[in-house]
């Protein structure tokens, strides 16, 4: 069995690339999926942890997450369609209509 | 014996069923078929004729000095207590009552009885005109406001038929409203009317102030004792020795009383408005003003007999006032050449005898002339309905003549109605009039003398008229000419009707002279005797027998003389009327132009009453819309504007500032609002790791201190 560092080493990684999309990057899209890597580095965390302790618990709590992500891609790309409709565009700095 | 019977107890229903139909007809009247229409309003008031005569002959079945029947159908105005001017309180109250006593008697016959037949006459002579239901409607109304009238048992319910009636005779003498002269002339008749109600209302007001009620007499009332009325008023205070014979008040309240009659009874100054009163419908000339409601003012004054009995000057003045308006009427009609205008001044003159009578205190000879001036003025009025229908609506008595043949029932009785008129023994007229010329030689051989001529000049008058119109060559045009005809029977049955009382209708005031026993006189005697023992037909048996036939030879020989005068002028024109009027051009044209009398009013009060008007108008321009008015809008406008410079500088001012200073200091958050997304999440990230690194912080510190 591996140790516990190189999966938190991996969730770290993962975790620090989406966070680095999610800031940097315009294309709102590009943000949705660097979101998906954030979750999926807490899903790789919690699923060390229950493997290292033997609590099943993490293991379930990653599937929620699973089932969560899910949801918020289908509700996230359904409002970038929707706003893509309107604006024919899906730059983040150009949804500005709720500023001022 | 106090009066009973069936009539009596409905006596209220005389007056209800003409109006009944009058509301008919003038709520729904425009559906109803002309047949209705006739059938419903002259069966309404034939109604009433048969309601009136079985009601007057249940009276007549009490003993004369318990002929009076009263009946309060509710009481009307309860002011409640009111001061008196000699210091008590009274129980003032108005009635909606109906009293019916000898005086009213006569009065309800002759209105019901003339309105009857002037309303089947109507049928016939209404026949082709427009607005039909709405004529009888008028009519039927007029009924109803002349039986409240004559059958209201207090002054105030006798003021509103009074105001009633002058209504209808506004309404129904500008029927064809469309022409110019017919509505002036209904205004001109309400208007003078007025100014004689204002004194009526004066009048009544101080009756009420001084005696405390305006009741006239509380004779058949169930609480005769609490119920007072005006003649038991008056005993009382006389007995009190409160007012005597010729108490200034009492004779206020008869000159007051006296201008109302003045108005409706068109007596100087105020009969100007009768004569143009004959542009109405000749039905309603004949009802209105000749047969009834002008006579309305002696029958007021008959009724307060008692209050003008004591006032001597009052008397007097109405004695006078009467035989000037005769005379100066009758000198008018002498030269009139319009059918109608001539029967109109004749009216007012015959209203000017009545005057006399009543103002020398033989009351009751009032009223006989009243009743027979009724029959014979109405079939005159009648008459010349008819020659007028006749001449397809000629009025002009220059372009008459030889009717005699042409319209015999016509022409027959109005011959019976000119002699009638003239006071040829034994028509209707003579006894009247020879009556009421008596009582003034004994009052005044100067009233006398004035009478004795205007009957000359009546009958000169009234055979001028029936000479032009019947006798001689015929001076209509052709086309008018090839049109004559005798009216339709509805119009001829009346006028025979009414010849024949113009016949007979005297006789029942037979004087005791000529073998009679003066019936009519007696009858009244209960009502018009006054407070005072003193009465009239006493008055009458203090002169001589002989002299009454003196007095009876003069007038029927000057009635004589005017008719010779007439036959000369107008018959055998031996005397030629030009030539004399050619004699004396200025008298001729003041009589031609009525004294100028119309145009001295027109100068006098008209045109002073239209400039009042136009300055009154000035002043309304220019004080009350240009100080008032414009004033008002300049001043809310000038407020307006300060209201809206505090407005937008202060009150907006303060809010723009606040929302600057909000903006002012908003401004280096909102630089944070950037609107992306992307920096919010690195703000959050930024937050998150510092907030991490304190609590990381925290919590190192913490377990080394345990440690």
């Amino acid at each position: 069995m591996l140790p516990i560092g190189h999966y938190l080493f991996l969730s770290l990684a993962l975790f620090i690339i989406g966070v680095i999309g999610v800031v940097t990057r315009r294309n709102v899209i590009v943000v949705l999926m660097s979101i998906e890597l954030i979750l999926n580095a807490v899903n790789i965390n919690l699923v060390a942890f229950s493997r290292l302790y033997g609590d099943v618990a993490g293991q379930v709590f990653a599937l929620f997450i699973i089932a969560d992500a899910a949801a918020e891609a289908a509700v996230g790309l359904g409002i970038i369609i929707a706003f893509f409709r309107n604006r024919e565009t899906v730059l983040a700095d150009e949804m500005d209509l709720l500023k001022w | 014996m106090t009066p009973t019977g069936y009539f009596l107890d409905h006596l209220w229903l005389i007056p209800l069923f003409p109006l009944a139909t009058a509301a008919l007809m003038l709520f729904l009247g425009r559906g109803i078929p002309k047949a209705g229409v006739s059938v419903l309003c002259v069966g309404s008031v034939g109604l009433s004729f048969i309601y009136a005569v079985g009601a007057v002959f249940q009276l007549l079945a009490a003993e004369p000095e318990h002929r009076v029947f009263q009946r309060v159908l509710f009481e009307w105005l309860t002011p409640g207590p009111m001061q008196m001017t000699g210091g008590h309180a009274i129980r003032f109250a108005a009635d909606w009552g109906f009293l019916l006593d000898p005086l009213s008697s006569v009065m309800v016959l002759v209105v019901t009885g003339v309105g009857f037949l002037i309303h089947v006459y109507s049928v016939g002579y209404m026949a082709h005109e427009g607005g039909y239901y709405r004529f009888f409607g008028y009519m039927n109304l007029f009924m109803f406001a002349m039986l409240t009238l004559v059958l209201a048992n207090n002054m105030l319910l006798m003021f509103v038929g009074w105001e009633g009636v002058g209504l209808c005779s506004y309404l129904l003498i500008g029927f064809y409203f469309l022409k110019k002269s017919a509505s002036d002339a209904g205004k001109k008749a309400f208007i003078v009317n007025r100014i004689g109600d204002a004194g009526f209302v004066l009048g009544i007001l101080l009756t009420a102030v001084t005696l405390g009620t305006i009741r006239f007499t509380s004779q058949g009332l169930p609480d005769a004792e609490g119920a007072s009325g005006i003649l038991q008023a008056l005993k009382a205070t006389l007995d009190a020795h409160a007012l005597a014979y010729g108490a200034p008040v009492l004779t206020g309240i008869a000159l007051l009383l006296f201008v109302g009659a003045m108005g409706k009874s068109a007596q100087i100054p105020l009969y100007v408005w009768l004569p143009d009163a004959m542009e109405g419908p000749t039905p309603v000339s004949a009802l209105i003003h000749a047969a009834t409601m002008v006579t309305a003012g002696v029958y007021m004054v008959a009724r307060m007999n008692a209050v003008y009995q004591l006032a001597p000057h009052a008397m007097l003045f109405v004695a006078i006032v009467g035989v000037v308006t005769a005379i100066f009427a009758a000198s008018m009609a002498l030269v009139q050449n319009d059918i109608k205008k001539v029967l109109a001044y004749s009216t007012i003159s015959q209203l000017g005898y009545m005057f006399l009578a009543l103002g020398v205190g033989a009351f009751a000879s009032g009223v006989f002339h009243l009743m027979t001036h009724a029959f014979f003025k109405a079939l005159l009025f009648l008459g010349a309905g008819s020659v007028i229908h006749a001449m397809s609506g000629e009025q002009d008595l220059q372009k008459m003549g030889g009717l005699w043949n042409k319209i015999p029932i016509t022409a027959k009785t109005f011959a019976v109605a000119t002699l009638a008129i003239a006071g040829i023994f034994p028509l209707a007229g003579f006894f009247s009039k020879d009556e009421i010329l008596g009582h003034a030689f004994e009052e005044s051989p100067a009233l006398w003398l004035v009478g004795f001529v205007t009957a000359g000049m009546t009958a000169f008058y009234m055979f001028r008229l029936l000479f032009l119109a019947f006798f001689g060559y015929s001076r209509a045009d052709e086309h008018v000419e090839k049109h004559i005809h005798e009216s339709p029977p509805t119009m001829t049955v009346p006028l025979m009707i009414l010849a024949g009382l113009s016949v007979i209708g005297g006789w029942i005031g037979w004087p005791g002279s000529l073998g009679g026993n003066a019936r009519f006189e007696k009858f009244l005697e209960p009502v018009l005797s006054g407070v005072e023992a003193e009465t009239a037909a006493e008055k009458v048996a203090s002169h001589g027998l002989a002299m009454e036939y003196v007095l009876m030879l003069a007038s029927l020989s000057i009635a004589g003389a005017g008719i010779w005068l007439a036959y000369q002028f107008y018959r055998t024109k031996r005397i030629a009327p030009e030539l004399v009027a050619g004699k004396w051009p200025r008298l001729y044209q003041l009589l031609l132009h009525k004294y100028y009398v119309d145009e001295l009013y027109g100068a006098a009060v008209v045109e002073r009453t239209k400039d009042l008007g136009t300055l009154l108008g000035l002043f309304d321009a220019n004080v009350i819309d240009g100080v008032g008015v414009d004033g008002t809008g300049w001043l809310a406008r000038f407020s307006s504007t300060l209201s809206m410079w505090w407005d937008k500088w202060i009150i907006d001012g303060l809010l723009n500032f606040a929302a600057k200073l909000m903006q002012l200091f908003s401004y280096p958050v909102r630089l944070l609002q950037t609107g992306m997304f992307s920096s919010y999440a690195m703000l959050i990230l930024v937050g998150l790791v510092v907030l991490l690194a304190y609590y990381g912080h925290r919590v190192q510190v913490m377990l080394h201190s345990v440690r």
